[in-house]
């Protein structure tokens, strides 16, 4: 038989580990048993145990000592503390630094029967809380910032930085850059992450109905409002509010914004209750702001109130290494959706991804790889599959070592960086081609 | 019943116990085992060694070592049946105590009995109590653990009301598992080990 859970003993009295182990082993557990505080630090490799029961009194390392050393090991750990009558109140001490419970020697067996169970039924909610806060955490981060670039690794570590924080949050980049994907992060590391992440893009909904949909309305309150309706502001109440594209937001409505930025009370639509909320909020924006406050087109004021914390958000093709990442990512996913055995990009229509522009960033790529997976034969992606061209432009007012440069790094891109191949095309040998490499400080874009 | 045709099993009532009480485990000990049950009437074991004064109780382990050494050349299990109060040092009580796997087990009738407390005497139900503790011990002696099944006789009681509760009989998974027990020490005592 498995036994199902695992217990151990940590107490200098053989007679006490002998008699525990012999009662547990008898209920089906796993018992282990250590006469020392340096044993039970070792057995703590052979754990995670369910419950231990440490004696509170030891020579050398003290319970309340080896308590504070297993918590540090594994802090979930439900500790039992053993203590004659006596030491009670090194027990109480023990109790306050995380102990589940103690018993006093020699302990009642019904009390001790009930005492295992309960702590059992204890550790098992722990653990299976534990694991829907994994599974939470996974299904509010969804989709991933990809990259590599000094400038994304900077966009994640300001996000992780803020995200402790009640710090409201502007988000700046151009659209497709992956702004909400940043707000989700931030709320995924942040103590608010088991509450609601709720999201508004303030562009996609007329000004009449912002009102309505950020604010909730009564019964009523309109001629449409059959029902009454919570508003974002209330949904996001412990969570995070994220106010996409804010600067399309009418002057109005940046009133009532500030107002309620400012108290987190507000009332719904045709209604007298005040509602008291507790959010954060994240915003973003791809509109000059600065501009729109010069011309009066955005509240001064507000404009201030959000912009706290600015995390900019480059463009893609100011970060090209991460594009042959981002792509493979997208690769691996929809091959995987669309069940197509396709694994690579052919090494052309790489570096043509590589040096689009993408006006659309991420987005745009995102969306260049699905289509392309839709055409692709297997096993690859080719150029001739994306839907996107690179016109070669005759450089103009180019020096001569300007086109020579770009010339090599294309060839170079072409054979994939095969120097025999890449120096064979070129007509040059391959020292000449190593020291031009260098000459140019030419890099490889790698794959991943 | 394929169980301990090869073993045998000898109850050691222990003075002061109910003889008339003790001899009631032999037939139903029989049935359930399906084995020779034998009652010991010579015996007198002196338990002052297993005395706590300071807790005035008798170590329930230390009597195991004494019937141990008392029994070491009998073939089969030993089940003391005792009628004063047992304790394990780090327990305040309990009904009985047995070697897991092994050969000894001991039974308490004090706190079996409806006299402990401050009720009139019930021999009926005494008896029917220690059967299922007897039970109980020897299962372990045979290999058994503690069952989740609240009926079944191998269901861990830390209270008499528990002890009312269960069975004198094994539930289908306990019986399966004694079965399979029985077989591997037939075959060990047959091979030797």
């Amino acid at each position: 038989m498995t036994p199902k859970f695992s217990i151990l003993i940590v107490d200098d009295e053989f007679i006490v580990r002998d008699s525990l182990s012999k009662w547990f082993t008898q209920d089906g557990y796993k018992v282990g048993v250590a006469e020392n505080a340096a044993q039970a630090l070792k057995l703590m490799n052979e754990g995670p145990w369910d419950i231990i029961f440490i004696d509170i009194k030891m020579p050398g390392m003290d319970g309340l000592e080896l308590q504070k050393r297993i918590k540090e090991i594994d802090p979930n750990a439900i500790i039992i503390i053993i203590t004659a009558f006596a030491s009670v109140d090194s027990a109480v001490q023990a109790l306050k630094e995380g102990a589940y419970d103690y018993i006093t020697k020699p302990v009642d067996p019904d009390y001790l029967s009930h005492l295992v169970k309960n702590a059992l039924k204890q550790k098992k909610l722990t653990d299976e809380n534990i694991k829907l806060r994994e599974h939470v955490s996974e299904l509010i981060m969804g989709e991933e910032l990809i990259g590599e670039s000094p400038q994304i690794k900077k966009v994640i570590e300001l996000a992780k930085t803020v995200a402790p924080t009640n710090t409201t949050v502007m988000i700046r980049g151009e659209s497709g850059t992956g702004k909400e994907l940043v707000a989700r992060l931030i709320h995924a590391h942040s103590p608010r992450r088991y509450f609601p992440f709720i999201s508004v893009n303030c562009g996609a909904v007329p000004d009449t109905l912002l009102e309505s949909e950020l604010f909730g309305h009564e019964k009523g309150a309109f001629t449409d409002a059959l029902y009454r309706r919570k508003g974002k502001f209330e949904l996001a109440d412990g969570g995070t509010i994220f106010l996409d594209e804010v600067g399309t937001i009418s002057l109005k409505m940046q009133i009532q914004l500030l107002r309620v930025l400012e108290t987190k009370q507000f009332t719904r639509i045709g209604g007298n209750e005040i509602i008291t909320s507790d959010f954060r909020v994240i915003c973003a924006t791809n509109s000059d702001l600065e501009q729109a406050v010069k011309e009066g087109k955005f509240r001064e004021d507000l404009y201030y109130r959000l912009n706290v914390f600015t995390i900019f958000i480059p463009p893609l093709r100011e970060r090209r290494t991460d594009i042959p990442l981002i792509a493979n990512y997208y690769l691996k996913k929809y091959a995987a959706m669309m069940h197509k055995p396709i694994s690579e990009i052919s090494p052309e229509a790489m570096d043509i991804l590589i040096k689009y522009d993408w006006p659309g960033n991420v987005r745009e790529l995102k969306n260049a790889i699905e289509r392309a997976m839709v055409l692709a034969k297997p096993p690859m992606i080719r150029a001739q599959d994306l839907p996107i061209q690179i016109t070669e432009e005759e450089p103009e007012n180019e020096t001569l070592e300007a086109v020579e440069k770009a010339h090599i790094l294309k060839i170079l891109n072409k054979t994939n960086w095969n120097i025999t191949q890449s120096a064979k095309i070129l007509g040059i040998d391959r020292v000449t081609l190593y020291n031009k490499i260098e000459k140019y400080n030419l890099k490889r874009n790698r794959v991943a | 019943m394929p169980l301990a045709n090869s073993s045998k099993i000898l109850i050691v009532p222990i003075h002061p116990v109910d003889f008339e009480l003790v001899s009631t485990l032999v037939s139903p000990l029989s049935k359930i085992f399906n084995c020779e049950v034998l009652l010991d009437n010579t015996n007198h074991i002196n338990l002052l060694s297993t005395y706590d004064s300071s807790r005035a109780q008798f170590n329930s382990t230390k009597i195991i070592s004494i019937l141990f050494e008392k029994f070491k050349n009998f073939n089969g299990k030993i089940l003391g049946v005792i009628s004063v109060d047992l304790f394990i040092p780090v327990l305040t009580y309990v009904f009985g105590e047995a070697q897991l796997k092994g050969k000894i087990a001991v039974v308490s009738t004090f706190r079996l009995s409806e006299i402990t407390y401050g009720l009139p005497e019930n021999k009926k139900l005494t008896a029917e109590r220690l059967l299922k503790e007897a039970v109980h011990e020897l299962g372990h002696n045979f290999g058994l653990l503690h069952c989740e099944n609240y009926l079944c006789v191998m269901h861990s009681s830390t209270s008499v009301e528990e002890v009312d509760i269960k069975t004198s009989s094994f539930c289908d998974k306990c019986y399966e598992e004694l079965s399979r027990q029985i077989f591997s020490e037939f075959n060990d005592h047959h091979n030797g080990k």
